[in-house]
């Protein structure tokens, strides 16, 4: 197995975990969870191809990275900050229990 | 592929597998903190020590503080008395697989084919970063900063008090 590999087959691993905790989980909040560990797992990516590829010099992907983390960080303040919303509108995070469109 | 990459790998999946499984929100987050790490320490294990150290503070530092902060303000610290799982989650886990299942197999069958660069470990200091960002990516690193002040206004909008007959 090359180095490239197996960090590709860890970030795909990661994603697919990311993936099971956001499509079975309860609390929204875990559920975000699940889907930071899914854009992690594809900034690993990125990086992977960055270092093994033919041209490192030109940090396209380093930097393809480095704007994903920024928007990472905008993802979870405003999810979150839905979350919070939603807590004080129906007082619970369980999205089981969200089965309706009107507030 | 050195014992350093998969005492990090199995560190780093470990802390996602506990995020995703464990009972209590409060140790979700804390998990969530070191697969968070592990990943910052496979960044430096490729030789991308900005992007590392960027994780850190950016994962690390904020969106693991937010997240215990959401918790702690959701009251979802308590470990929940009935199941933790959506009724779906069945299906979750079935596509879940699915996915891991076809993205393993495109890796492993077409690596090979991917053009190699030289292997040798890149050159690249910050300074050179600090270059390319300021040169040829201030575009994007403005729209960035765009984005970032109006999601932090945005969630702050969001998520402030309403006022009891103001709406």
């Amino acid at each position: 197995m090359t180095p490239l590999a197996g960090f590709l087959l860890v970030a795909a691993l990661l994603f697919s975990i990311g993936l099971a905790g956001a499509l079975t989980r309860r609390n929204a909040i875990l559920v975000l969870i699940g889907i930071e560990l899914m854009l992690n797992a594809a900034n690993l990516n990125l990086i992977a191809f960055w270092r093994y590829g033919p041209h490192p010099e030109a940090l396209t992907g380093m930097m393809f990275a480095i704007f994903s983390i920024a928007v990472a960080a905008a993802e979870a303040a405003v999810g979150l900050g839905l979350v919070i919303h939603l807590h004080r509108h129906a007082h619970t995070t369980d999205l089981d229990a969200m089965n309706r469109m009107r507030g | 592929m050195s014992f350093a990459f998969y005492l990090i790998a199995g560190v780093t999946l470990a802390g996602g597998l506990a995020a995703v499984l464990l009972k209590n929100t409060v140790h979700c987050a804390l998990a969530l903190t070191v697969a968070f790490a592990g990943q910052a320490l496979l960044f430096l294990e490729l030789d991308a020590q900005f992007a590392g150290f960027a994780q850190i503070l950016v994962y690390i530092g904020a969106v693991a503080i937010l997240v215990v902060f959401a918790i702690l303000l959701t009251k979802g610290s308590e470990t929940p008395k009935g199941s933790v799982y959506s009724r779906h989650s069945l299906m979750g886990l079935v596509i879940a697989a699915g996915v891991f299942a076809v993205l393993g197999w495109a890796v492993l069958k077409s690596v090979p084919a991917v053009p190699r660069g030289t292997g040798e470990t890149p050159a690249v200091t910050v300074l050179q970063i600090g270059n390319a960002l300021m040169s040829r990516y201030v575009l994007p690193l403005e729209i960035v900063a765009l984005l970032l002040t109006a999601a932090l206004i945005g969630a702050v909008i969001i998520a402030m008090h309403e006022k009891e007959g103001a709406k």
